[in-house]
């Protein structure tokens, strides 16, 4: 079998692992499901109709401002699901074994890494869904512009997934894979998904700008609502690349590195 | 001369300052048992793990070969060659039995129909067709071993590594463990048995190795390693002074304790040196009040093993 053949066939042979894992104990991933689900009411129905104003609207503008970002939060949410259940799945024995096996070494991460970002995506169809149910409408989007809307996403969750099996690697348990992994739920919080950035501090400005979440939550909102995108598209596939490319490295040679 | 399943010369690793293996040549003939025997913290699992690929051997030892291929240039047709339990359960706890069956048998890239039968009959084998439907977290410490060994089993490896397989197992257990080696070895399969049990070497092993601080301390067969421990004896206590005395002119070989009334005969406890013992008190008419026999086990092993460097330490 080559090289390819081998990666890929044991590379699904751990996703199937995954997702037994993730089918069979849906608790984490519905835990993780709840944050995005509370912040979207919280904002829509308890700060909708102040924050609504603050942007020359009511509540139903601010429903159709907040959801693009909160569908990246919900990636990041996803994530800290994968860093705690990769940090979990270095300390079985498991593992061990699969590293004596004449397996494909890096198959292990690329299980968790498609099954994390599977992952990301039905929780982001399911807050989606109630986001469509509470009155969010996609203005004048074309089925190009969905789709692109869609691969913005994957891209994302498949960036964040690395930079979060990273995390888990070097974690020496699940609290502290947790925490390691936190940052990628609070970064949502220092960008333009609940207030644009112009209402922010002068001095802050630039760092809620030039995050990774602004880019991809200023082009999700032009793909969907018909924002102007500008220079946000490509500094959002830049983010997504480089840190799923930084991701992947680290998280390799972490995994190549001796177990202890 | 019969092809070594492994070879490695002055294997080597320390961790930091911590030199844990110091130079260990081995030499395992295909078909055989080996056992490496050594208390906790001597470097049995770390040598497991090296000769297994799971860590690297450290940079000065010399060449490793496992089931003919060089350990360090194609780690990969290693692993094709090996099974590996380790010491601590390498089984999913969160899938059934039958997933981590299955799983193993993907992993080895067997067909589905050649997999499920692989599964199958090792289940089987191993008496774990009623718990297959379960998640592997909830059985007992022995079916974990089994499932252990099963998945290791899947494949068909030629070499097989077991560090420490029935440690923390009930007798029961353990003694269906013997057993299932026993079997694997039949079949041609070469075997790396850690073990801290003398007992479980001398069962099992046709070499033994004794381990200890990173050293090889004796190599040898089981009976040639306790040809080197002056640990056994066979001890007799009387009440009976008289008794006591009778036994001491008899047995002139023992070593007399007067204050307890008991003697010491050194002796291997075969039934031939015990029933000349019985013998020999017999024709005196002597009846002793209790007879135990105590066998090397692994602390006379290393007494004797580190005594040669440490003559101190021999007076006791």
């Amino acid at each position: 079998m080559s090289t390819l053949a081998l990666a890929a066939r044991d590379s699904s042979t751990m996703l199937r692992r995954n997702l037994l894992h993730a089918r069979r104990y849906p608790s984490l991933t519905l835990n993780l499901l709840l944050t995005p689900i509370m912040l979207l009411l919280l904002f829509v129905y308890i700060f909708g109709d102040t924050l609504g104003a603050g942007l020359g609207g009511g509540r139903s503008e601010y429903i159709a401002y907040l959801v693009p970002g909160l569908l990246l939060m919900t990636i990041g949410s996803t994530v800290i699901g994968t860093a705690v259940s990769v940090s979990n799945d270095m300390t079985e024995g498991i593992i061990a074994r699969f590293r004596t096996m004449a397996i494909h070494r890096g198959s292990v991460l690329v299980g968790h890494v498609i099954g994390s970002v599977l992952q990301s995506v039905m929780s982001v169809v399911l807050v989606g869904a109630v986001a469509v149910a509470i009155g969010f409408r996609s203005t004048d989007a074309t089925v190009l512009e969905w789709l692109a809307a869609f691969g913005l996403l994957v891209l994302f969750a498949l960036a964040l997934t690395w930079i979060a099996v990273g995390m888990g690697l070097v974690s020496p348990n699940a609290e502290a894979a947790s925490n390691n992994a936190m940052p990628l739920i609070l970064l949502p919080l220092l960008s333009s998904a609940f207030v644009p950035v112009d209402a922010m501090p002068g001095w802050f400005q630039p760092i809620a700008e030039y995050q990774p979440f602004t880019p991809a939550i200023e082009t999700l909102r032009g793909l969907l609502l018909g924002s102007e995108i500008g220079h946000n598209g490509w500094l959002a596939v830049v983010w997504c690349v480089g840190l799923a490319v930084l991701g992947y490295f680290w998280s390799t040679s972490t995994f190549n590195r001796d177990p202890k | 001369m019969t092809n070594l399943a492994i070879a490695a010369h002055g294997l080597r690793k320390s961790y930091g300052d911590k030199v844990v293996l110091d130079g260990v040549d081995l030499a395992v003939p295909e078909g055989t048992i080996f056992s490496l025997l050594g208390p906790n913290g001597a470097g049995k699992t770390t040598a497991v793990k090296i000769l297994s690929t799971l860590i690297s051997p450290g940079p000065a030892s010399g060449a490793i070969r496992v089931g003919g291929h060089d350990l360090t240039a194609d780690p990969q047709a290693v692993r094709a060659a090996i099974g590996v339990t380790g010491q601590f359960s390498a089984v999913d706890g969160l899938i059934t039995g039958e997933e981590n069956m299955l799983l193993m048998a993907d992993l080895h890239h067997l067909s589905k129909p050649e997999g499920r039968r692989a599964a199958a009959e090792l289940l089987e084998r191993f008496d774990l067709v009623e718990a297959a439907k379960k998640p592997a977290a909830t059985y007992s410490g022995g079916m974990k071993r089994r499932l252990d060994i099963a998945m290791t089993l899947v494949g068909n490896p030629r070499i097989i590594f077991l560090d420490e397989p029935t440690t923390g197992l009930d007798p029961r257990s353990r003694h269906n463990m013997w057993q299932i080696i026993r079997e694997l070895v039949s079949d041609g399969v070469t075997v790396f048995l850690t073990t801290q049990y003398l007992e479980e070497a001398d069962e099992l092993a046709d070499r033994i190795a004794v381990l200890n601080d990173g050293k090889i301390a004796a190599e040898g067969t089981a009976e040639e390693l306790k040809r080197l421990i002056p640990g056994g004896h066979v001890r007799l206590r009387f009440t009976d002074p008289a008794a006591y005395q009778g036994a001491v002119a008899t047995l002139p070989d023992s070593t007399r304790d007067d204050e307890s009334l008991s003697l010491q005969i050194p002796s291997g406890g075969s039934q031939r040196d015990l029933r000349s013992i019985l013998e020999r008190l017999d024709s005196a008419g002597v009846e002793a009040d209790e007879l135990t026999v105590h066998t090397p086990d692994l602390d006379d092993v290393f007494f004797a093993l580190t005594s040669t460097d440490q003559p101190k330490e021999t007076v006791r």
